[in-house]
């Protein structure tokens, strides 16, 4: 069906700054439109509330790292398995689903954009591969470029505009959509098995420091007029103190020209604001951390909350995950150290109520986000699976918009958690136009999406409607009913396509696109034999071979960007 | 005549991509850079008369060629029959065939195995268990100061394993012990012309007969010099074994014991035996000290591990010892993947199903059980009832109480030469040479992924394994539409009817105290 | 002295030939003259009284075959015969995985006795032999 009309449903698109009015959206051939003829099909969305499509800006769900997480992990996917039917694949879960499994479950929430934060450049035809077969979403990634030896040596000499040059290649043949950074400097270091320990430690053989690689490599994605800021996260993640070195971070980054777009995105801040000097004294920071970012708008955040549950952390940040072997009681490690790039590690995780640490970090990421005042700064997240796996984000609304669910779960905490947690305090229950922000206006922003996240006339036909009548729940009160229609859509339409009906798939024949970035720079980077020389010294395999070729992305959407240099 | 750069050799898990192919009239002349696998592949191998250019279907005792059409529907005839085919080999197919080896196995409800279960499957059980500290190969190059070669012989498995990845191979940090090995050759040639000298003026030599124990010698102070070290660990002294600095020979199905003892001494244990394996305890003691005092180590391991006694168990161990040793250095460990995409098969089927090998959907959903679900196992029990065999040759490598049971029901196979197994096949379909023929994405040992080139048209009517199984995917789906009757469609209508998922119950709280 | 039969294990595994002869083709000379072969310790071929190059049937409790005997080129290992993986290996080889999905293709005794008369059957002929076909 080309036509589509949602009538007279409560409409939240806060980028349209459109606060639950009853209001009709049209859709035309993938499109939201003016209006519609007679001909169109109609959605009756009286006491429903419609909203844009969710938009997630960092879960891991494809590529080497993840895909090794499913392959350690058989335990996890026996106990959550999903069946073939006439419409869909089949495929297990829990915390690592496979990849079609992936794609219905985040329909079914309403969700029709998700980032795949982490891509080693060296393997990012499997990224692509894999995003290829997550159906009913459209996806992006980010490459790995934080300890990129081109990077760490071009920005050493401060030669920043040939590094921004590198970037931009790199970004065309990854096929990629950001500049990801993870612990700079870290990740060349563990290649030795070392580690940085502040932002201005020196990174090992190469005469730079991390508080270098993240000035640079922001200066560098102003230049080359990224739609997304540089995606950051940060060094001495998880460790106890670890709120100065965020600050630190923070406050590094005012020192790169802001133009009201911000220069940075740091991402699961819950495990970048951790006070104490130790795990017997671990406190939050999440006072510090907010007050800072309440006082300053250069930069944006997602919240990384965690859920108390059996999952799996993976993330670039190889000594990190050792650090968290070393901590004891996990017998599962995998490291994966990438040449020349990056690194990566993984450890499956139990998030416990009765710990006092895991507690208060679910109390530090509710924190966060409800001491920063501005949803369109600090965005909803589990870091996914690192927090907690993606379909329990309803849960997290629920804590988000009920100071009551808050508390059920807090009674339940370990008490020494209880009494440092500052969630009493806070009486803040978001409201539907906030959640809408933190879970889709305000990522699609940061983001540079302009056509998502958002219902105007023009934007993508990518639509959430959820079984929630704001006139008639107390989302706050009656918490749970809320948390249930989250759970799975009314309807959601992707690309003016109902592919979600009553939480069922219906349509099985949207792929969804795969977007990336065409960066034009003014002087491409000179690929001469020299560089293809070196290319043979650093990495494994050859030059010609290194790409990631279009036909690798089966349904491509490019987004042509031109550079100031 | 073209030459073709930056070609990829489509053999084992080296993955090499720097071949230089020279084509004339639509053939490879000549190869460069690659090793003698890929010369005997690349130039030879691969337009030999074995190959099969027409589909084949056993007829009274003989294999006659049909048509495409008719081979298709016979093979999509007997995998729909079958109550319970198997769907085995897919390590020498592309990434793409093997998605659509999944599909296959997931319409059909069949069983679903790869080469692995025969050759690295127990380290993928082994990760499964404990993980693994690991990295890409150029981390190797260009860091690694000691490599340790157990229980695999990459001289005659992965030719060029030591020039492009290891100890002949110029890294950013660490450089190139080529010189000193020719020096060493050079060293040990003298030495046995002065042997041979010695025997034609002493008379002919009869060595004295030794009861079974195997002789060890103690480690020379080269494993404690600067730059790349090499040690190999084995049960015989392979070719690897003599270009290392350190040739450790071991008791056949005593790695384990070995392993753990050096656990123990990275640990400071003491240990109460002098003998562990048949190596004294004190030699383990020295290479346990070059292995805490290097910069960078790295242990490959092979097949020596996966198939002696213990199996994954040897893996696990192996995998321990390493992730002591990075309590007091970096230390790695590596597989020494044997068919080219037999990584990618674990990759494919992981995204797809969450399991890498032994999978089987007759529920509906996947399922996994190395013992269970891989096709020795199945075999041995006589558990499926069809055959289709991809990209792989079972028929000489399978133990033949396996083979004689595959030999019971239809065999499908699909290779592009008349390989052993093809010999065996009822439906034997040719197919193009991938990485020669086709191009389509290979995953290293490493798990980097890297994409095939074509470099010569395929003859004339010969798909790729891809395009047909498409076609055979396509033909099993029109059968079943006809036949709304049969039993697999009426199990297939029972199980939509079902809820697509099945979801966990909270655990009920419990009145524990809080522990502070 | 000279032995009837050598007790000895059985190691299957790869060999260069053996790698450059299955490239060739399984029908090839190359694979032929590659793996039908069984690796020996000169003190064991002392011990049955046999030459490199000659025949011998090589048993275990799945099966015998007969390959040809070659020195292994260097090292010392006595007692333990190898064979390079294939039809001819796998003629003797267990399929008992132990639960693990893994049969038996290394680490299991046999016993190894002078054939000089035997032929080693070709490719063809074994698989006739042991499947026929």
């Amino acid at each position: 069906m080309t036509e589509l009309l949602i009538k007279n449903g409560f409409v939240f698109d806060p980028i349209n700054k459109i606060n639950g009015e009853k209001m009709d959206i049209a859709i035309k051939d993938g499109k939201i439109v003016q209006k519609v003829s007679s001909k169109a099909h109609v959605i009756d969305a009286s006491g429903l509330t419609v909203m844009p499509g969710g938009v997630d800006i960092h879960t891991h769900i494809a590529g080497g790292e993840v895909n090794t997480g499913r392959i350690i992990r058989p335990d996890d996917h026996v106990k959550d398995v999903e069946r073939k039917t006439a419409m869909t694949r089949s495929g297990t879960g829990y915390s690592i689903p496979s990849t079609f499994t992936t794609g219905y479950r985040y329909s079914r929430m309403g969700y029709t954009t998700v980032m795949n934060p982490s891509m080693a450049p060296l393997q990012a035809k499997h990224t692509h591969e894999e995003l290829n077969d997550i159906p009913l979403l459209d996806k992006a990634t980010y490459p790995l470029l934080g300890d990129w030896w081109f990077v760490l040596e071009n920005l050493a000499k401060g030669n920043v505009e040939e590094c921004a040059k590198h970037v931009a290649w790199m970004m065309d043949i990854t096929k990629g959509y950001a500049i990801k950074i993870v612990n700079p400097g870290g990740l060349e270091s563990w290649g030795f098995g070392h580690n940085v320990h502040s932002i201005d430690d020196k990174v090992p053989n190469f005469c730079i420091t991390p508080r270098e690689i993240i000035t640079g490599l922001a200066r560098v994605n102003a230049m080359l007029n990224l739609p997304h800021s540089i995606h950051l996260h940060t060094n001495n993640l998880g460790l106890p103190g670890n709120y100065i070195t965020t600050l630190d971070t923070m406050k590094a980054l005012e020192s790169v020209p802001y133009n009201g777009k911000p220069v940075g995105h740091i991402t699961h801040l819950q495990f970048a604001s951790f006070a104490g000097d130790g795990w017997a004294h671990f406190q939050s920071a999440s006072e510090e951390i907010s007050s800072y970012i309440n006082a300053h708008n250069h930069m944006t955040f997602d919240m990384g909350q965690v859920i108390f549950t059996d999952t799996t952390t993976m993330t670039a940040d190889g000594p990190f995950e050792f650090s968290l072997y070393e901590l004891g009681g996990h017998n599962k490690w995998v490291n994966s150290d990438i040449e020349t790039e990056t690194s990566g590690g993984i450890i499956p995780f139990t998030y416990k109520k009765n710990s006092p640490v895991n507690a208060l970090q679910w109390s530090i990421g509710l924190e966060l986000a409800l001491l920063i005042k501005d949803p369109w700064k600090m965005f909803m997240s589990t870091d996914h699976p690192n927090g907690g796996p993606f379909f329990a984000y309803p849960r997290v609304l629920a804590w988000l918009y009920s100071k009551k669910a808050r508390e059920i779960t807090l009674k339940h905490c370990n008490k020494k958690a209880q009494k440092k947690s500052l969630l009493p305090s806070i009486d803040r229950e978001m409201s539907l136009y906030e959640i809408a922000i933190m879970t889709r206006a305000g990522q699609a922003k940061a983001l540079g999406l302009s056509n998502k996240g958002q219902l105007g006339v023009g934007a993508d036909a990518d639509v959430a409607i959820y079984d929630i009548n704001p006139e008639k729940l107390d989302i706050a009160r009656q918490f749970k009913v809320a948390r249930k229609a989250f759970k799975h859509t009314t309807y959601t339409i992707k690309d003016g396509t109902i592919v979600v009906k009553d939480g069922e798939v219906v349509n099985n024949k949207t792929p969804g696109r795969t977007m990336w970035l065409d960066i034009q720079t003014k002087n491409p980077c000179v690929i001469d034999e020299e560089m293809k020389r070196k290319f043979k010294q650093y990495w494994t395999i050859e030059y010609d071979n290194y790409p990631v070729f279009e036909h690798y992305l089966k349904v491509p959407q490019k987004l042509t960007i031109k550079a100031s240099v | 005549m073209t030459e073709i750069k930056s070609v990829v050799c489509p053999i084992c898990g080296c993955l090499c991509d720097d071949l230089e192919v020279t084509v004339e009239n639509n053939e490879i002349i000549k190869m460069k850079n690659g090793c003698a696998q890929c010369e005997a592949k690349m130039v030879h191998g691969y337009k030999s008369e074995e190959r099969i250019l027409k589909p084949m279907i056993r007829k009274d005792g003989k294999l006659v060629p049909v048509s495409m059409d008719e081979a298709v529907h016979k093979a999509a005839q007997i995998l729909t029959d079958a109550k319970y085919p198997l769907l085995f080999g897919w390590s020498s197919s592309t990434s793409e065939a093997q998605q659509v080896g999944v599909e296959l196995a997931e319409e059909l409800g069949s069983a679903l195995d790869n080469c692995c279960s025969v050759c690295h499957g127990p380290s993928v059980m082994a990760e499964q268990e404990i993980g693994i500290p690991s990295c890409t190969l150029g981390q190797i190059r260009h860091r690694a100061d000691l490599v340790i070669y157990w229980a695999c012989d990459p001289w005659a498995s992965h030719p060029r394993h030591l020039e492009r990845y290891t100890s002949f191979t110029e890294g950013r940090f660490e450089g190139s012990e080529w010189k000193n090995y020719m020096e060493k050759l050079k060293g040990a040639a003298s030495q046995k012309k002065v042997a041979l000298a010695s025997r034609r003026i002493l008379g002919s030599y009869n060595p004295p007969i030794h009861p079974q124990t195997c002789t060890v010698d103690a480690p020379p102070q080269a494993i404690n010099k600067n730059g790349r070290k090499l040690i190999v660990v084995d049960v015989r002294k392979t070719i690897t074994a003599e270009a290392a600095d350190y040739f450790l020979q071991v008791e056949p199905n005593k790695d384990y014991e070995i392993l753990e003892s050096m656990r123990c001494l990275v640990a400071d244990q003491e240990l109460d035996v002098d003998k562990v394996g048949g190596v004294p305890v004190e030699y383990l003691k020295e290479v346990t000290d070059a292995m805490v005092n290097c910069d960078f180590g790295v242990i490959f391991f092979g097949l020596g591990l996966t198939q002696s006694a213990g199996r994954f168990r040897n893996i696990e161990i192996a995998i321990a010892l390493t992730r002591d040793l990075n309590r007091r250095t970096k230390f790695v460990i590596s597989p020494m993947r044997g068919h080219f995409n037999v990584t990618g098969a674990n990759v494919v089927f992981a995204w797809q199903t969450g399991y890498p090998y032994a999978l089987d959907f007759s529920q509906g959903y996947p399922q996994y059980n190395p013992g269970e679900f891989t096709a020795i196992d199945l075999l041995r029990r006589g558990d499926n009832d069809a055959t289709l065999v991809i990209s792989s040759d079972p028929g000489a490598n399978f133990p033949r109480g396996a083979m004689q049971n595959m030999m019971k029901h239809p065999i499908i196979t699909i290779n592009p030469d008349m390989n052993a197994i093809s010999r065996l096949g009822d439906v034997v379909f040719p197919t193009q040479w991938c990485g020669i023929e086709c191009e389509g994405t290979a995953y290293r040992m490493d798990l980097v992924p890297i994409m095939l080139h074509k470099v010569v048209e395929p003859p004339k009517g010969i798909l790729n394994d891809e395009e047909l199984l498409r076609k055979i995917l396509e033909e099993i789906r029109a059968i079943k539409a006809k036949n709304p009757e049969t039993e697999n469609n009426a199990e297939l209508k029972a199980r939509n009817k079902l809820a697509p998922r099945i979801e966990i119950k909270q655990r009920k709280k419990t009145k524990k105290a809080e522990v502070a | 002295m000279v032995e009837q039969k050598l007790r000895a294990t059985l190691i299957t595994g790869r060999t260069i030939d053996q790698g450059v002869g299955k490239e060739m083709g399984k029908g090839s000379i190359e694979y032929f003259e590659s793996s039908a072969v069984c690796f020996m310790d000169k003190t064991d071929m002392i011990q049955l009284g046999i030459k490199s190059g000659s025949n011998v049937q090589v048993s275990s409790k799945y099966g015998s075959v007969i390959v040809k005997a070659v020195k292994f080129p260097s090292g010392i290992t006595p007692g333990m015969v190898f064979i390079p993986c294939g039809l001819w290996a796998n003629a003797i080889c267990g399929d008992e995985t132990f639960g693990m999905g893994m049969p038996l293709f290394k680490g299991f005794p046999v016993e190894v006795e002078a054939a000089p008369k035997e032929a080693v059957l070709t490719l063809d002929e074994l698989l006739m032999k042991e499947y026929g076909r």
